[in-house]
């Protein structure tokens, strides 16, 4: 590990899906940490690659999956290298995932009660019994009233959200290290999602357990996460903190995101949108992936792929136009607004580049 | 479950009375007498036989009288079978046919779930393949064939179980492998396409995340989630067992049901014809009945009285 505080390192992490149109980059070289106890969001649309990343430290990819390259550290052991028995140790115990759909990831033909002791049996060796009473202490933790009386009831007899709160508990009935959560509020109604998110945070405080959350509701995140990862393309494109990412974007694709997400503020008839469509990964692009729905791309953004250039200690950004040598350009109004609300919240002079522009708006205002 | 059991019950009874009462007619409207040799009768003799039956009566007169013997379990008397109660006719013959036919559900069933099974893990490999080799040969293959095949091969040339016959369980082998294809290759079939779905489903992914083994997740996930779809076609099924088996027990000579039953029918023999027609309309409603039954055991969302 080469950070005391991380828990999981992934590193230079590659891979590709062999199918019969050819060979689908579907991870093109990310690397990212996750740190004891915090919770890291991973965002980006649909087919960026966040589900396949997290397959990917769960050892569960589909079987035309092919590593390109790359390790996955957790605790000085590359999971890449596991042979699929000893990931089934480290699976439910040390790592666990809850899934997006709570309809379905629950076997309709299994009580509940069975299928939260499962993971105690299988890595604890427990007798029924004393699993069975450890689940029910989880279901009362994940807030299933009358635990009790529904240890024994089907998954069909429990609403969705109380379906997803059984998820959480088969999850968390090892106080595994890291959670993965896989899009978990996607498929529920908005006040259930708040619940759901609350009870995360809840029991996260509780165990310490890190999270993974995988989203594509940058709502969500804002809530959610501490820090934030946006991938595009099979790439990260931009990490920082949960603040840094909102009130101080600096991926032209982050600020189509950003845009693209109705605030308290948002007025007028139209909700912005990125025009045109994530690359195809079977024959990725030379340079940015994001250059071609870019209206900030440059030149070299064709020809080469950008670095990361540093914003904060923090805070990284994949896009050319933080290059000394770029011409400086405007972001969109709403993330103006917002790196005027990350001055005010940090009390620190902004990106200098930037600064001026903000600050002439300032005198104006 | 007793309320639900008294009202299918009931059902069963009506169905029971609705196809007595079409096959009655039906048969009625057969060409043909139950005579033999009406050539040689006198109109006269013919009127006597007809009366000593019953038969002179007008249709919906018989139809009673049948009706109220059968509710009195009286089934009447065969015609052609040495004049016997078409009760005991049937009690007597009953029991080879439902030992064949049960023997060959419960090796075709078992065996098609395990080759289903075996199919769908091994899904898109060589032994896949011969998974579904094995069922298109059992589909395509009449039974009467592979009775002929196994005569000649099991019985003739190895020596290993009787040709023809009925004394003990070795002479019930060669009939109920014959029998056994169908249901073996259907249950197979159905068996591996809904296994292959239920392990590309969520919650076997969520088995997966919870660290368990590929034959846990097989046991405890896969089995039972894949049964649903098989046990529906187990009734239809053990029906075409049921009417399939004449062939097989003629071929084997049991002394079975099925060669009366079409012995019946091509002789006018109207007590037999009716006899079995209910017990094989009663059988196949239990069967169904079990089946529904079965059905709310393996999967708690249909299960009835919760």
């Amino acid at each position: 590990m080469e950070n005391a505080n991380d828990i999981l390192e992934v590193r230079n992490l590659k891979i590709n899906f062999k199918t019969y149109a050819g060979t689908v980059k579907a991870i093109r070289d990310i690397s990212f940490d996750l740190r004891k106890g915090e919770t890291l969001a991973i965002v980006g649309e649909s087919g960026s690659g966040k589900s396949v990343t997290t397959r990917s430290i769960m050892g569960l990819n589909a079987e035309n999956a092919v590593i390109d390259g790359g390790t996955i550290m957790y605790k000085d052991q590359d999971l890449l290298k596991k042979t699929r028995k000893q990931m089934d140790q480290i699976r439910g115990r040390d790592i666990a995932e809850i899934f997006q759909d709570p309809m379905t990831s629950l076997d309709p033909t299994m009580k509940i009660g069975k299928q939260i002791a499962e993971p105690l049996i299988i890595h604890k060796g427990m007798k029924r019994e004393k699993a069975y009473a450890q689940a029910l202490e989880m279901m009362k933790l994940v807030g299933i009233d009358n635990a009790k009386e529904r240890i024994n009831d089907y998954p069909h007899q429990f609403s969705g959200g109380m379906r997803q709160r059984i998820v959480i508990a088969i999850a968390l009935v090892n106080y595994p290290e890291i959670l993965i959560a896989d899009e978990p509020t996607t498929a529920l109604d908005v006040t259930i999602q708040a619940q759901i998110l609350d009870l995360m945070k809840e029991l996260q405080a509780k165990t310490n357990t890190s999270i993974i959350f995988i989203t594509h509701d940058l709502g969500v995140v804002a809530g959610m996460a501490d820090r934030v990862a946006v991938m595009y393309a099979g790439k990260i494109v931009e990490y920082g903190t949960v603040d840094e990412i909102f009130y101080n974007p600096k991926h032209p694709y982050t600020w189509g995101l950003l845009n693209s997400m109705p605030t308290m503020d948002t007025s007028g008839t139209e909700l912005p949108s990125i025009p045109g469509t994530p690359p195809d990964l079977l024959d990725p692009p030379k340079g940015d992936a994001f250059a071609a729905r870019n209206q900030y791309a440059l030149e070299i953004d064709t020809k080469q792929q950008p670095p990361f250039f540093k914003v904060s200690d923090t805070h990284y950004a994949a896009t050319w136009l933080l290059d000394p040598r770029a011409p400086k350009v405007t972001p969109p109004d709403p993330i103006i607004e917002r790196q005027k609300h990350y001055a005010q919240l940090t009390h620190e002079a902004i990106d200098k580049s930037r600064g001026k522009h903000i600050e002439e708006q300032e005198e104006q205002l | 479950m007793a309320k639900y059991l008294a009202k299918r019950i009931f059902y069963i009874i009506l169905t029971l009375f609705i196809v007595t009462t079409a096959t009655f007619f039906l048969m009625k409207f057969m060409p043909g007498t139950p005579l033999t040799n009406q050539a040689k009768l006198t109109p006269g003799q013919i009127h006597q036989i007809y009366k000593q039956y019953g038969l002179d009566k007008p249709l919906w007169q018989q139809y009673l009288v049948y009706l109220g013997g059968v509710v009195h379990g009286n089934f009447g008397t065969s015609f052609q079978f040495s004049n016997q109660p078409v009760s005991y006719l049937i009690g007597s013959r009953m029991g080879p046919s439902l030992t064949i036919g049960g023997e060959a559900m419960v090796v075709g069933v078992l065996a098609g779930l395990v080759v289903g099974a075996i199919g769908a893990i091994k899904a898109n490999t060589w032994v896949d393949t011969t998974a579904t080799i094995i069922s298109i040969l059992g589909v395509s293959i009449p039974s009467f064939v592979l009775a002929v095949l196994l005569q000649y091969y099991l019985g003739l040339k190895l020596r290993w179980f009787p040709i023809a016959d009925w004394g003990g369980f070795m002479y019930t082998v060669l009939p109920t492998l014959a029998l056994a294809a169908s249901p073996l290759a259907e249950t197979a079939r159905f068996m591996r396409t809904q296994m292959v779905d239920v392990l590309s489903s969520d919650y076997i992914e969520l088995a997966k995340a919870k660290g368990m083994g590929k034959v846990g997740i097989i046991y405890h996930h896969a089995l039972r989630n894949s049964l649903i779809p098989v046990v529906t076609i187990v009734g239809p099924l053990a029906v075409g067992i049921m009417t399939g088996s004449m062939v097989v027990e003629n071929i084997f000579s049991i002394p079975g049901i099925g060669e009366q039953f079409v012995k019946s029918v091509l002789t006018n023999d109207y007590p037999t014809i009716m006899g079995l027609t209910i017990v094989y309309c009663a059988m196949l409603c239990v069967v169904l009945l079990i089946t529904d039954i079965v059905y709310g055991i393996i999967d708690p969302r249909i299960r009835i009285n919760k």
